[in-house]
Formats: structure tokens, sequence, C-alpha cells
């Protein structure tokens, strides 16, 4: 087994009286494609950004590279950061300087590489994602997926040992879409750094991940790799994975008597 | 009924001290990030150039008719008792001790304040500043503090532009369209405005105003709700929120001063 650099222990987290977390206890490996997978809204961003140190559990214990992320001091905080690279889902681009000087920021505020070098190591990220020819262009004027990448360049341009990936898949068109799954496949591989992605996307998730965890209600419902999640017996898993519209989650909200409804607006 | 008015001017009261100690950690980590901003000048000049230099012509067009307002209604006034070579003494002293910081202010926190706070507002909405925090960069440092201190150094430079022109503006009026003695106009305002009594009270006015507006402005975009609701409001409240502080700290400000 490879070495565990993310260990969570009996989470819980709660937004005013809507639990999040009920308890979840899970592990990343080092090296290995980790995904959260669960219907929308089941705290799947949440929980990248309490792994990240952004937002404080009420209860448990998370473990990052072996410190308690919650406990330490904001110097070790962000000395932890920097080891782990984060591509937000709207790629979150600093919309006052250009895609070069995005993916410069992180060198420009923690190194003092003289500007050679920072151009070269900027190039060399810029080409792995495909986009050396867009250095000159501002966020406004990429697409979607260009906007993605260039985020993702930046991610890795401190050469992290894990990067997490908030819904990397979402709103991209096929091309785009197989591009990221790729990239998302290629950095792991070749980089050996963990990789842990939150999506609701089922197959692009299914096609990289090395291990799953399915959240549901608060709770980690199923987890395993995706060979053993795709012959599940569970009804729940079933109907998630195949997006099937009714089954044990219901399709309807709950609400009171439909018949009743209608009539009680005579 | 009664209960309930108690109730909820309790939650009030608490929900308003929960604020103030909101904007005052605020205030410290800004602050505590000052000193590590004065390292990396190019950010702070860049601010100073979109806060204070585009600023400019709002200032110096609103400075010139305040001033040719001032010098109207005060020729109107003082050429009843004969006394229309004061011009120069009450526009000035009109300009230095209140208008200048007060006006300058009000059009900062109008043209500048909600641009900040519009533009932290966005940058939190599009998770730019929660970027940051992942990349190990503290949003206070890189972001809120290099404005904080534009802003401060470009308002009172504001004001004293503001003021300026304002005279400039009561010298055409006054001068140039009613005829009032030239020579009069300057040696009065010479012999009668103060070094420390006017114009340093003035610009100690203008760097407190500064101070409040910033710091309401970078605080409400800094604490919107990132929704495009959440930042009309901020933009909204920075306005009205600096209005009422610039006024009531002057009323203050000039009774430590000049009463």
């Amino acid at each position: 087994m490879m070495e565990s650099i993310i260990q969570i222990r009996e989470l819980h987290f709660a937004r005013g009286t809507h639990k999040i977390f009920n308890g979840i206890s899970l592990d990343i490996h080092a090296g290995q494609v980790t995904a959260f997978m669960g219907p929308s809204g089941t705290g799947k961003t949440t929980l990248l950004k309490i792994i990240g140190g952004q937002l404080r559990p009420d209860k448990g214990n998370v473990q990052v590279y072996g410190k308690d992320i919650h406990h330490v001091s904001q110097n070790e905080l962000y000395d932890l950061r920097k080891r782990m690279g984060m591509l937000f889902q709207s790629g979150a681009l600093l919309t006052d300087i250009n895609v070069f000087e995005n993916v410069a920021f992180p060198l420009r505020e923690h190194t003092r590489l003289p500007e050679q070098i920072i151009r070269d190591l900027v190039l060399i990220k810029l080409e792995a994602v495909g986009l050396r020819g867009a250095r000159r262009l501002m966020p406004s004027e990429l697409s979607g997926g260009m906007a993605r990448r260039v985020a993702l360049a930046r991610a890795i341009v401190l050469d992290p040992s894990m990067i997490m990936y908030d819904e990397p898949f979402t709103g991209l068109d096929p091309i785009t879409k197989g591009t990221i799954v790729t990239l998302i496949k290629e950095l792991n591989e070749t980089l050996g750094i963990a990789s842990v992605i939150v999506s609701h996307d089922v197959n692009e998730t299914m096609s990289i991940a090395d291990y799953i965890y399915v959240i549901s209600d608060g709770q980690v419902v199923e987890s395993g790799t995706p060979e053993n999640l795709g012959s599940s017996s569970s009804p729940w898993l079933q109907q998630f994975l195949q997006g099937l519209p009714d089954g044990p989650v219901p399709f309807h909200y709950p609400a009171e008597n439909y018949r009743d409804d209608l009539l009680a607006g005579r | 009924m009664v209960t309930a008015t108690i109730q909820n001017l309790g939650h009030w009261t608490l929900s308003l001290f929960e604020r103030m100690g909101r904007a005052s950690i605020f205030f410290v980590r800004v602050l505590a990030a000052v000193p590590s901003t004065f390292t990396r000048p190019r950010l702070i000049i860049k601010e100073i150039y979109s806060i204070g230099v585009l600023s400019l012509t709002l200032i110096i067009v609103s400075g010139f008719f305040v001033g040719m307002v001032l010098g109207l209604q005060g020729y109107v006034t003082l050429v009843d008792f004969g006394a229309e070579e004061s011009l120069g003494v009450v526009v000035a002293i009109t300009l230095v001790r209140e208008l200048g910081p007060v006006v300058t202010a009000l059009l900062f926190a109008g043209r500048a304040g909600s641009a900040l706070a519009a533009e932290i507002g966005l940058m939190k909405t599009t998770e730019q500043l929660s970027s940051m925090e992942m990349m190990a960069v503290d949003p206070i440092k890189r972001v809120i503090a290099p404005r904080f201190i534009g802003g401060i150094i470009s308002m009172p430079l504001l004001t004293i532009i503001f003021t300026a022109v304002g005279i400039l503006g009561g010298r055409f009026a006054g001068v140039g369209l009613l005829g009032v003695d030239e020579g009069s106009f300057w040696s009065q305002m010479q012999a009668n405005v103060d070094l420390v009594d006017d114009v340093a009270n003035g610009m100690i006015k203008g760097v407190v105003f500064a101070v409040v507006c910033v710091w309401i402005a970078l605080y409400k975009g800094y604490e919107a709700t990132p929704t495009a609701e959440g930042i009309s409001l901020a933009t909204t409240q920075t306005v009205v929120n600096s209005a009422f502080a610039v006024l009531g700290l002057d009323f203050i400000l000039t009774a430590l001063m000049f009463v």
C-alpha cells in the first residue's frame, strides 16, 4: 500500500443546522487518483476546502502530510499549501493579469528566481497543457476549457505533491473534457503526485480514478476501485452510476400529497 | 410585543458589536500587513494610479465648480458689508478647513470606494481570493494592503488638489467675473490663512477621512456575500456608510480643532 498523505477521521461539519458531514473517515494515498463522487450538494467541494484548511470542521481530525491542518500556525499552513495545487471549478484566474503572469504568479510570490528561469518554467507548464501559444491572452479572452487548463498549469508550477480538482469536467465540451481527463492522468503518472478529484461526472471519473469514495447524506456510502463500484449490488449506487432519474434517490423533493396540494388552491 | 421588541433590540445590538468586532479585526490585520507591502512599491504605485490618478478628473472639475459657487455666494454676502476684498479668505478657509476634505472624501467614496468594494467583492465571487489562499498567498497582504496604502496616499493628495483648484475657481468667479481686486484677494488670503491652524488641521481631516473611507470600502468588499446582490449591497453600503462616517467625524474633528 502506498503512503497515506491525507487521513480524515470522524469528520463532522455543519452549516447552521444543516449537517454536511456526519463522521466521515477516509485516506488519500500518494501517487493515486482518488475521487469523491456523489450527488450535487453533498459537500464534495466543502471537503476539498476542509482538506485545504480553508474551512474548519466542527469535530474530527484532518492530517495532511502528518500535520493536523486545522491546528497549525499560518506559516505552517502556507508551507503545507505550497505542497498542494488546487484547480477551482471556475479556474479562478486573476483577471487583471495575462495567462503568462497568472502561471508565474506563485513563482513570483514564493521564489526569488531570475526572470529567465521564471519564463522557462512558465513556458514548460503552459506547453504541458497545450497553451504556450496563448500566453499573452487575458483571462477574459479564454474559453472555459482554456481557463481551466491555464489554472492547471498554475496549480502545478510549484511542483506540488498533491493536486485537488474541483469539478474539473463540469460545463466542458467533449473534446475539452477529453483533454482535461488526459492531462490529469498524465500529470498523475509523469509527476507521481496524488490527485484528488471531486466530480459527479461518472464516466470521466471512473476512467481515471484509482480509488473512489461515494458520499451521500454526510457519509461515505461506498468506496473502492471503479471495478468494485461498477459491480456493486447497491441500488442507490447503481442509480447514481447509471444516471437513472428515479429510484432510491427520489425524483421529487419531499412535498405534501399532490392531489391535496392542487385542490388547496380552489 | 414588548418582549419581542426587547429581543429584536438585543439581537440588533449583538449583531452591531459583532460587525464592529469583525471590522476591527480586519483593520488590525491590514495594518499588520502594511510594513511588508512597502517592500513591493510597484503594487502600491498601481493602486495609486487606479484609485488616485483616475479620480483626478472628477476631483478637479468638482473642485473648480465648488470654488466658483463659493466665490459667488461669498461675494453676495460680503458685498453688503463692503468686505468683498475678504473673499479670498472666505473661499480659502472654507475649502481648506471644511469643504476640501469633506467633499473630496464624499466624492472619493462614490468614485473609488465603490469601485474598490466591487472589485474585491468580485474577486471573492470568482474565487480569486480563495485561489490565492490555496497558493499560500495571503490576500490581505497581496490585495488589500496595497489598496489600503494606495488609498491613504491618494486621498490627502486629492484633497490638496481639490482645495487648490477650488481656490482658483473662487478667484475665477470673484476676480474674473465679479471684479474683486486681485491683490486683495490673494494678500488677505495669505495674511489670514494659518499654516498650522487651517492647512495642517485640514490635512489631518483628509488623512482621517482617507483611512475611514478606504477601510469601509475594503471591508465591505472583503465581507461581501459572493453573489450579484451581495456586491450591489456592498457598494451601496460603502458609499452610505462612508458618507455617515465622514460627516460625523467632521463634526467631531471640527469641535476638537476649531472650537
